[in-house]
């Protein structure tokens, strides 16, 4: 059975493909982070992140899954190592204009602002013109199926909502990349299970890229072509895995054997990256 | 994405379902009232054994006058009560203006360095701790200016709660929202504005509610040590007169005055905080719960 294959950890081999594969939307290599308390949370990380493509990063706590993304996300520079974004601009100062959304745990709304004024916040800080962010705040609150609650505040909204408002403000500047770190492990899981099938539908439609953290097998494989199992101590990729089960994925798909069986060999990965 | 998920509907019920409101006795809830009612009905048998005390006791009116008595006076000494009522109000509100506009300044330069917090902020707290009545005498011997050195005095005391909310407010802007305006390449300006000084808010609320009552003490204290003559002196220097010439109702009086515009302080700051954060804030909403 071939649903499942293992692949070469080092990004810079060629793709097995008849089709040559694209240039990524970003590649780590050789990626470090020592903390100043001196613990190493990643160690010599490489992964390319192949454009309008679902990873997830799956991996028990401790194991550096979040530090790399936020240092995709440039919220702390590794240690080591280079993160190349090989079709962004720079910017005056020589940092790349990284094209991205960032979805955190918690919705991390402003509590004093109201869903569409939280959505507009990246517009805002960009400058864009008032009447154009108001449009475009509004149709990413209905892209996430929340049209007509606009002016709610964020504690009139349930945990599920204000997590749509946090995708939406993320997808409001129609990014490249969308980086989701663990964003619907607070949720309950009927919840999860419909913002999951949400997020598939919209990936589907806005064919932007998406790096999703996750310490859930379950989740990764319902959602990802490819997961990159990580070990903790210190933080580094142990496997490399794609998922070939075709999308759209529902709720049948969660039912099949094929995903019990791949939920198997990704929960013994992450066994024997555990144990390793 | 297609429809909202009904299971995490139950957040809004409240704008759905309309719940049948309260009942209303001339335009209050009916809970309401027995928060009224009671302390008042209290106040009113105090006053009313107060009155009774001096009358059965036949106190003379120089040792206690009673209750009725001080109302008396209150409306007739109105002339020169209200005038220093007027005085000690300018003194108050000058001083709580300046304590704001100044402690609003100063936090933000705090937050806008560690530095500057760090070497500063230990003077604040000596400007704090050490006892408006200690200093005042002094600097009413180095300001020639009454009115001004009573206003020092005043801004001071209101000072202090004011600089140590807004600051704590400015600083405690949650970590992850601060990490999303660095994402998006915000400036130092843009954190301020739309983060910092919102999530400051209902700090510095609280820290104005304390201040408003603290400038009004301040006022009254500084007036008490400087003791200033003439027509245009404030409530204290009221009741230090009436001590000196044996008008004790008229003190009861002018001391009621202060206590009433205590109250109304108080309750106006009370009334902007709520107005202020009752769309957001936890303090300001009403649970059923």
């Amino acid at each position: 059975m071939n649903a499942l294959r293992a692949r070469a950890e080092e990004t810079a081999l060629p793709a097995k493909d008849e089709t040559p594969r694209e240039k990524p939307v970003v590649a780590l290599r050789q990626v470090s982070k020592r903390f100043s308390n001196g613990t190493l949370a990643v160690k010599d990380c490489s992964l390319a992140v192949e454009r309008q493509s679902f990873i997830s990063l799956l991996g028990p706590s401790g194991c550096g899954k979040s530090t790399v993304l936020r240092m995709i996300a440039g919220l702390g520079e590794p240690t080591a190592g280079v993160i190349d974004w090989p079709s962004a601009t720079y910017d005056a100062a020589g940092r790349p204009m990284r094209d991205l959304g960032f979805v955190f745990q918690e919705p991390t709304l402003m509590p004093w602002a109201t869903a569409i004024k939280n959505v507009m916040l990246p517009l805002k800080l960009a400058h864009v013109a008032k009447s154009e962010a108001t449009a475009r705040a509004r149709e990413a609150l209905a892209s996430v199926g929340l049209a007509g609650f606009e002016n709610a505040y964020p504690r009139e909204l349930s945990g599920g909502m204000k997590m749509r408002v946090s995708i939406a403000r993320a997808i409001v500047t129609r990014p490249s990349i969308l980086l989701m770190d663990e964003p619907f492990a607070a949720l309950d899981e009927i919840t999860r299970f419909k913002l999951n099938n949400d997020l598939l539908e919209l990936w589907r439609r806005q064919r932007f890229t998406v790096v999703f953290v996750t310490h859930s097998v379950f989740e990764s494989v319902y959602l990802s072509e490819r997961i990159v199992v990580m070990a903790a101590r210190p933080g580094r990729v142990a496997s490399d895995m794609t998922i070939e089960a075709p999308y759209p994925r529902d709720e049948a798909f969660r039912t099949s054997t094929l995903y019990a069986d791949l939920c198997r060999r990704v929960s013994h990965a992450l066994g024997e990256a555990i144990a390793a | 994405m297609s429809v909202i998920d009904v299971t995490s509907l139950h957040g809004t019920d409240a704008e759905i379902i309309e719940v049948p409101r309260e009942r209303r006795v001339l335009g209050l809830a009916v809970s309401f009232w027995p928060k009224v009612l009671a302390p008042l009905a209290i106040g009113l048998v105090m006053l009313a054994l107060w009155e009774a005390v001096v009358r059965v006791n036949h106190i003379p009116v120089y040792i206690l006058p009673g209750p009725i008595l001080i109302v008396e006076t209150l409306f007739k000494d109105w002339d020169t009560l209200s005038v220093s009522l007027w005085v000690t109000l300018q003194i108050t509100f000058m001083a709580l203006t300046v304590a704001v506009a100044l402690g609003v300044s100063i936090s933000v330069l705090f937050s806008q360095s560690k530095w500057i917090e760090l070497s500063f902020f230990p003077y604040a707290v000596i400007l704090q701790v050490t006892p408006i009545v200690a200093i005042a005498p002094l600097i009413i011997i180095y300001v020639s200016d009454v009115r001004v050195a009573l206003l020092i005095c005043a801004w001071i005391v209101a000072f202090f709660p004011i600089l140590s909310n807004t600051t704590l407010g400015l600083n405690s802007a949650d970590h992850n929202l601060i990490n999303l305006f660095q994402l998006y390449g915000a400036s130092r300006g843009q954190v301020l504005r739309h983060l910092r000084l919102p999530a400051a808010m209902p700090y510095f609320l609280g820290g104005l509610r304390i201040s408003g009552g603290l400038s009004l003490i301040g006022a009254i204290v500084a007036e008490f040590v400087a003791g200033t003559g003439g027509r245009a002196s404030g409530l204290a220097y009221r009741i230090l007169e009436s001590g000196y010439q044996l008008q004790i109702p008229r003190m009861f009086a002018a001391l009621l005055l202060i206590s009433l515009t205590g109250i109304v302080i108080f309750l106006v700051l009370s009334l902007i905080s709520h107005l202020c954060l009752r769309k957001w804030h936890e303090s300001a909403i009403r649970r059923e719960n």
